[in-house]
């Protein structure tokens, strides 16, 4: 459904924030090479451009609004009438944080350079501030004109910080880099055009606004098209097994903050394309592309813990890890529900604080030692005991423990991932058994949970040979522990993975209204059940909660428990919905759901947006005639086994 | 203020000792290094202490709290939401029942006897502040994983205490030893951990929730008794249990973990952390005792341990490595009993388990400290004239453990092997109880053997003592010695809260934690309820009551309490006959049965096969990806680079010879014919105009046609 739109002005900004956050970096870059020349000058100047973004960023987060899906700041105006070409940025909840984190990462990359990089200073941050500049207007830009510029915009700053100030295979890896990427994006073009010509036919308007694409009713043999252009494009940024091998090489050769953008945000690009594009604007496809692209993931997961292990390259090793996380990102998103795409969502967050903190943490010690190789280490923790704690909260935190950030997300990933495989790839599977495609599933959580465990060993085997262990090498000894500006590098991304894990409702409460909006596009039967879950919740908390056990658990014989019955979860949560049962049909009073929850309800009932038509008759087996789209979404619950 | 105010301050228990972690954490480092080494064990034991007194008063002020419809006390206090995501709700919730207040007793209690126990082992090892903030660290995990109110807060402590004793097992990361016995803990903890989060997934899944007191209340309604859904959510969670507590297959980690620093030995490996797998299955026991599949494998997996653990404790040199597998030994008896769904035991066994152990750790590592380090009992003997304070506690502990009444170990193992000796399985019959109490009660023989065979290796016997050592050998200080006495009060009096009622006693921690733990023994509150959760209950409730009426059963199980005293007076009476009688008997027997104590003492060689099987399998198969990503994957993307430049290659040669070979011949034949046009240049307008139009009306020309 279309979402409401809040500009600048409707939110009592005089200025329109979004292009001063986008532009304040390339404006900087450019006053750095007309105007300045000493080394130190440049490296003050542009950690204050970057800290100056930071803050102004800050004030996205007052004014916010939570409670209902909706595009905020935004900033909409022609562009290239002809073409329909529109200037369009906004924010909204599943970009907010990702423009915080690119902002935030922006500092401390730009920072932890400072003496990191000796030659051709001035080109350097120029790139770095374009960079910055790129990755923001991707965000930003909701329209799929401004957004292909910013996206070919960010590969080129990267492609030259990688070739120029890179390691010994520089050339190699930057040009990998570059070309791979950009054959993924060649393919998201043709798709972009694809819809654009598509939305032309049908509507008789030219515009590339992705709103707008939204509500379209694409036939599935186009869908699975352009989902699948747009899959290589964003697999690749990700990236997905088997398109990865891009990223060690990228990484290994990169400066330290290059690999920190790189991983922290670059990366994030190709999740974020699936949650803002793929999914909403071909949920058949996606239904229909469910079964490979979660073995994809869980095999990236995997995959990328065992590759990881055996890495004698720090960097490397923390690349594949990379691959393993963001398999986790992709599984939640592709599990389609609540937990698992909100998760999905937090878990970039969560790999950008602690994957970027462990580049900048393996760059200082390259910086000292100019060797990232493991063996050349062993026992620092008794040189540096700082640098020792700070790796170790890392680490930590890259690993899952409760209480620091990792954990929230890949557990809601893995119950999102759980709850939603019970049922999802039977149904789309089709030409399986059904209780294989079932097995099949379970075998995906299990495997994905793996893991974690493959998790812990490959990192803590890392600390173990880096930081325990007698101090033998001789060219250790005198290693020298962090200084302050090395500090205030990490203990910011310390403090976030913290708070992130011990208190994450002021991130998630950003997500919460936004995400739930894009589950009912793709998958509204588990937007639904999660609907009616969190009302029965609500009309079940027992009021006295406190003192005395609250009696209101105890529930009466003949009523189901709080959840649904138990043994018809198994085939999942389709069952929460009777066959041929109507969802719109919800039961009326509602005592305090949040608003936007509320609102998406109503509309839903009165199925009046465009996109929210296209989401019933997806359901409604009467439909199946219409396209042969549909036969996705419903598992039949009594196990006819049907589809295709 | 009314006693009952106190609860409103629960959340303190474990800030205490988060507090006393923050501050040593900070600024130890700092400040605290090298001389004063005084002030982080001040801040240390004062954490723990706080967290003691508000646990008592905590447990005290729970009696005004009225009963719930179950009949059970307790109090729920959230402090705030936690996660939320939809309908995935997980408030940081504490819960206090009479459960969780003997966990918190134990923990803080044993904890606070050995954070002072520690300032005297741990002076002038220089990383004193280190080894205080990381006890702290742990008691507050731990704390949180009793005091918890839903499955999420037990896993943040779960995972917490395991995080602290990875950090103590390689307190020493110098050694590479230490190192690796921290990591291989953590992930030997981590493949637990798994099933654990697979458990819980699927209990939020069904119950769409995860507090103890929805989940539970709701199982009997929404689960089918002996499912196939509680089955798989019960051994999901044990999974994680039998990680944790040290289980087979699982138990590998604690025996190496002893190379930590022995008050965590003493702290986390015996007395609280590694218990941590029976509160988790007790907490449970409402979904337990609906899955009699999994009752049986708890059982089996229990009694096996108990016995395998403890045939390996017969041949170990290292003492700290005998109470090792003591440990896992006495866990597996703990897990029988819950297996005999007899959850009361179990706990009270945890109880009397963590004094007499925590103090058996302790006094060996008395002895360590006056042996300067030395741990091999083969270096020791005699030391009873040099160390009398330690060999006098030890003694205790060692009675009680072997299983001798009135000490506490007795009460609760013998209640333990009774239990097992009447259950009922309701899949397995009656005989499954007694096959298992067999197999505890050959394991009781034998732990009574081993230990007597520690207690005269190293206190009686000749002394084996180098001169060296025997020069540097002393007396603990009184830091070490009083938190030796008051468990050693502990071990003797801790047994007598349950004496058993065909003992005249009154079973007061039975009837403490049964509206916990047994609800049958309450009386039919589920019967009407639901049938399948009726019968469940009404099994239950049948398994423990014995064939005959109650006077037959009294008999019985006073019978049964000669037998178990018989036993240990036989293993104690070996071990004397062995080791003190005739010393070469052990020798003697090495020499008859080399295999077999070779197996004893590589312990089976289980860690060679899991090196070999597991780690070695995994790490190859992870060398086979990084080849195939290199090779296979990357190579793919790099044919696809080669082909591009190959075929560039082609088509610069193509371009020179037949493109360009085109082009040069277009530029010959423009030269030579504009020596011929260049006549029509004659610089007159109208020619120009001329050849305009006529160039106009071919193109139009050509255009027409072919439109």
């Amino acid at each position: 459904m279309t979402p409401e739109i809040l500009t600048y002005a409707d939110m009592g900004l005089k200025w329109p924030i979004l292009s001063l956050l986008t532009y304040i970096p390339v404006i900087g870059a450019i006053i750095i090479m007309l105007f300045l020349r000493r080394d130190n000058t440049i490296r003050w100047f542009a950690n204050i451009v970057v800290l100056v973004d930071f803050v102004l960023s800050l004030r996205l987060i007052p004014g916010f609004i939570i409670d209902r899906h909706a595009l905020q700041f935004v900033e909409k105006a022609p562009w290239i009438e002809s073409l329909g070409a529109q200037y369009f940025l906004g924010v909204d909840g599943i970009s907010i944080l990702l423009v915080l984190l690119t902002t935030f990462l922006g500092v401390l990359a730009v920072l932890s350079s400072w003496t990191a990089i000796q030659d051709r200073v001035k080109e350097y941050y120029i790139f770095m501030l374009l960079l910055q500049t790129g990755m923001l207007g991707v965000f930003f830009s909701l329209d799929f004109f401004l957004f292909y510029v910013f996206w070919e915009i960010m590969l080129v700053p990267m492609y030259f910080l990688i070739g120029v100030w890179g390691g010994p295979r520089k050339l190699y890896a930057a040009i990998k880099f570059f070309l791979y990427t950009l054959a993924g994006s060649v393919l998201m073009l043709l798709a972009i055009l694809g819809l654009y010509f598509l939305h032309y036919r049908q509507t008789g308007e030219l515009s590339f606004e992705v709103m707008k694409y939204y509500g379209m009713d694409i036939p599935m043999h186009i869908q699975r098209w352009l989902f699948l252009a747009f899959f290589v494009g964003f697999a690749i940024k990700v990236p997905m097994f088997p398109f990865h091998t891009w990223l060690p090489d990228a990484h290994v050769e990169a400066p330290t903050a290059g690999s920190v953008i790189l991983a922290g945000v670059l990366l994030k690009m190709g999740t974020y394309g699936f949650v803002r594009f793929s999914l909403p604007l071909f949920p058949q496809a996606t239904m229909w592309f469910l079964p490979y692209g979660i073995t994809l993931a869980v095999i990236g997961i995997v995959y990328g813990a065992l590759t990881a292990m055996m890495q004698p390259d720090m960097k490397k090793l923390v690349a594949y890890s990379s691959v393993s996380h963001l398999g986790f990102v992709m599984l939640g998103l592709f599990a389609l529900n609540q937990q698992g795409v909100e998760g999905g969502i937090l878990q970039m967050i969560n790999h950008g604080l602690s994957t970027g903190g462990l580049f900048l943490v393996v760059g200082l010690i390259y910086e000292r030692r100019h060797t990232r190789m493991i063996k050349d280490f062993g026992g620092l923790s008794h040189q540096m005991p700082l640098y020792a704690i700070m790796f170790m909260i890392i680490t930590l935190s890259s690993i899952g423990l409760p209480s620091l950030n990792g954990f929230i997300g890949e557990f809601t990933i893995l119950l999102g991932g759980f709850k939603a495989l019970w049922m999802k790839p039977v149904v789309a599977l089709g030409f399986l058994p059904k209780e294989w495609a079932t097995n099949m599933s379970t075998l995906m959580v299990l495997l994905a949970t793996s893991g974690i465990v493959l998790g812990a060993a490959y990192m803590l085997w890392m600390y173990q040979r880096v930081m325990f262990g007698k101090l033998e090498n001789p060219k250790n000894m005198e290693l020298k522990d962090l200084n302050l500006r090395e500090v205030m590098t990490l203990i910011p991304i310390i403090i976030l993975c913290f708070w992130i894990g011990i208190y994450p409702k002021p991130f998630l409460r950003f997500m919460d209204a936004a995400v739930m909006n894009t589950v009912l596009m793709t998958n509204p039967q588990a937007a639904l059940a999660e609907m009616k879950q969190m009302r029965e919740m609500q009309m079940n908390a027992a009021p006295g909660q406190g003192m005395e056990a609250p009696s209101g658990m105890q529930l009466p014989p003949g009523h189901p428990p709080i959840s649904m019955p138990g043994q018809h979860m198994m085939p999942g949560q389709q069952s929460a919905m009777p066959p041929g049962h109507p969802p719109i049909s919800m039961p009326g009073q509602t005592p305090a759901m949040p608003a936007g929850h509320e609102a998406m309800m109503e509309q839903f009932r009165a199925g009046e947006s465009h996109g929210m038509r296209r989401g019933l008759t997806f359901m409604e087996p009467a439909a199946a005639g219409h396209g042969e789209a549909p036969e996705a979404a419903h598992a039949d619950p009594h196990g006819h086994s049907g589809d295709k | 203020m009314a006693l009952r105010q106190v609860l409103d301050y629960i959340w303190l228990i474990p800030v205490f000792p988060l507090l006393g972690f923050v501050t040593i954490g900070l600024l130890g480092r700092k400040f605290f290094k090298g001389k004063t080494e005084l002030v982080p064990s001040i801040i240390g034991c004062a954490s723990v202490f706080l967290s003691f007194v508000t646990s008592v008063l905590c447990v005290l002020a729970l009696r005004h709290i009225e009963p719930n419809a179950e009949g059970v006390r307790v109090f729920t206090r959230e402090v705030f939401m936690w996660i939320e995501m939809g309908a995935f709700r997980v408030p940081f919730k504490f819960q206090l029942d009479p459960l969780s207040s003997v966990m918190i007793l134990v923990v803080t209690g044993v904890g606070f006897l050995i954070h002072v126990y520690s300032h005297g082992y741990m002076h002038k090892d220089g990383g004193q502040y280190r080894f205080f903030a990381y006890m702290n660290l742990f008691t507050c995990a731990m704390l949180i994983l009793v005091l918890g109110g839903n499955f999420l807060m037990m896993f943040i402590g779960w995972e917490g205490v395991g995080l602290c004793s990875y950090l103590l097992i390689g307190f020493w990361f110098g050694k590479d030893s230490a190192a690796n016995a921290g990591k291989k803990a953590f992930v030997t903890n981590r493949v637990g951990d798994f099933g654990f989060a697979l458990g819980m997934m699927l209990i939020f899944t069904n119950f769409g929730s995860l507090d103890y007191q929805t989940v539970f209340a709701a199982a009997p309604h929404t689960l089918a008794y002996n499912g196939a859904i509680v089955t798989a959510i019960t051994m999901l969670l044990f999974v994680g249990a039998t990680g944790k507590s040290a289980q087979l297959p699982l138990y590998v980690w604690l025996p190496d973990a002893m190379e930590g620093p022995t008050p965590t030995s003493a702290l986390i490996h015996a007395a609280t952390m590694v218990t941590s797998g029976v509160y988790m299955v007790s907490r449970c026991n409402a979904l337990f005792s609906m899955a009699p599949k999994t009752l049986i494998l708890v059982g089996a997996i229990g009694a096996a341990t108990a016995f395998f653990s403890a045939t390996i404790g017969l041949a170990q040199y290292d003492i700290k490595k005998v109470l090792a597998y003591s440990t896992v030994s006495q866990l597996g008896y703990m897990f029988l009993a819950c297996g005999v769904a007899s959850y009361t035991a179990g706990i009270f066994h945890l109880m009397t388990h963590a004094f007499f152990k925590a103090l058996l750790f302790l006094g060996a590592g008395s002895v360590i400290h006056g042996m300067s380090g030395d741990q091999d009992m083969r270096n020791m003997g005699a030391l009873k004239k040099h160390m009398p304070h330690t060999c006098w506690t030890f003694m205790i502990a060692y009675i009680a453990i072997a299983g001798i009444p009135p000490f506490a170990g007795f009460f609760s193992k013998d209640e333990i092997l009774w239990k097992a000796f009447t259950y009922n399985s309701p899949v397995l019959g009656p005989m499954w109880g007694k096959f298992l109490w067999a197999v505890g009660a050959a394991a009781a023989l034998m732990t009574a053997f081993y230990m007597t065979r520690l207690i005269c290796l190293t206190f009686f016997g000749e002394s084996r003592v180098s001169h060296e050592a025997e020069h540097h050998l002393h007396e603990s200080p009184g830091a070490m010695i009083y938190p030796l006495m008051a468990l050693a009060v502990l071990s003797v009096v801790g047994g007598w809260v349950g004496i058993p009622e065909a003992l005249g006693g009154a079973n007061h921690f039975h009837h403490f934690l049964a509206p916990v733990l047994d609800k049958a023994a309450l009386g039919a509150h589920g019967t009407h309820e639901a049938a399948s959760a009726g019968l469940a209950y009404a099994q239950e409730m049948t398994a423990h009551v014995g064939g005959g009426g109650e006077a037959h059963s009294r008999s019985l199980e006073l019978l049964m309490m000669f037998v178990s005293i018989a036993i240990a007076g036989a293993g104690i009476g070996v071990g004397y006959f062995m080791y003190i009688k005739n010393p070469n008997i052990p020798l003697l027997l090495q020499f008859k049965l080399p295999g077999l104590h070779k197996a004893l003492l590589n312990k089976w060689y289980v860690d060679e096969i899991y090196n070999f099987a597991i780690v070695g399998g995994t790490k190859q198969f992870a060398n086979i990806l990084c080849w195939f990503d290199a090779n296979i994957i990357d190579g793919t993307v790099n044919g696809v680079a080669w082909l591009g430049r190959t075929l560039s290659s082609a088509s610069i040669l193509f371009d020179g010879g037949v493109v360009d070979g085109a082009v040069n011949l277009v530029g010959k034949i423009v030269e030579a014919s504009s020596n011929v046009l260049r006549r029509i240049q004659t610089g007159y307008v109208q020619n120009y105009a001329l050849v305009m139009a006529i160039g106009v009306f071919v193109f139009l020309s050509i255009y027409i046609l072919f439109r």
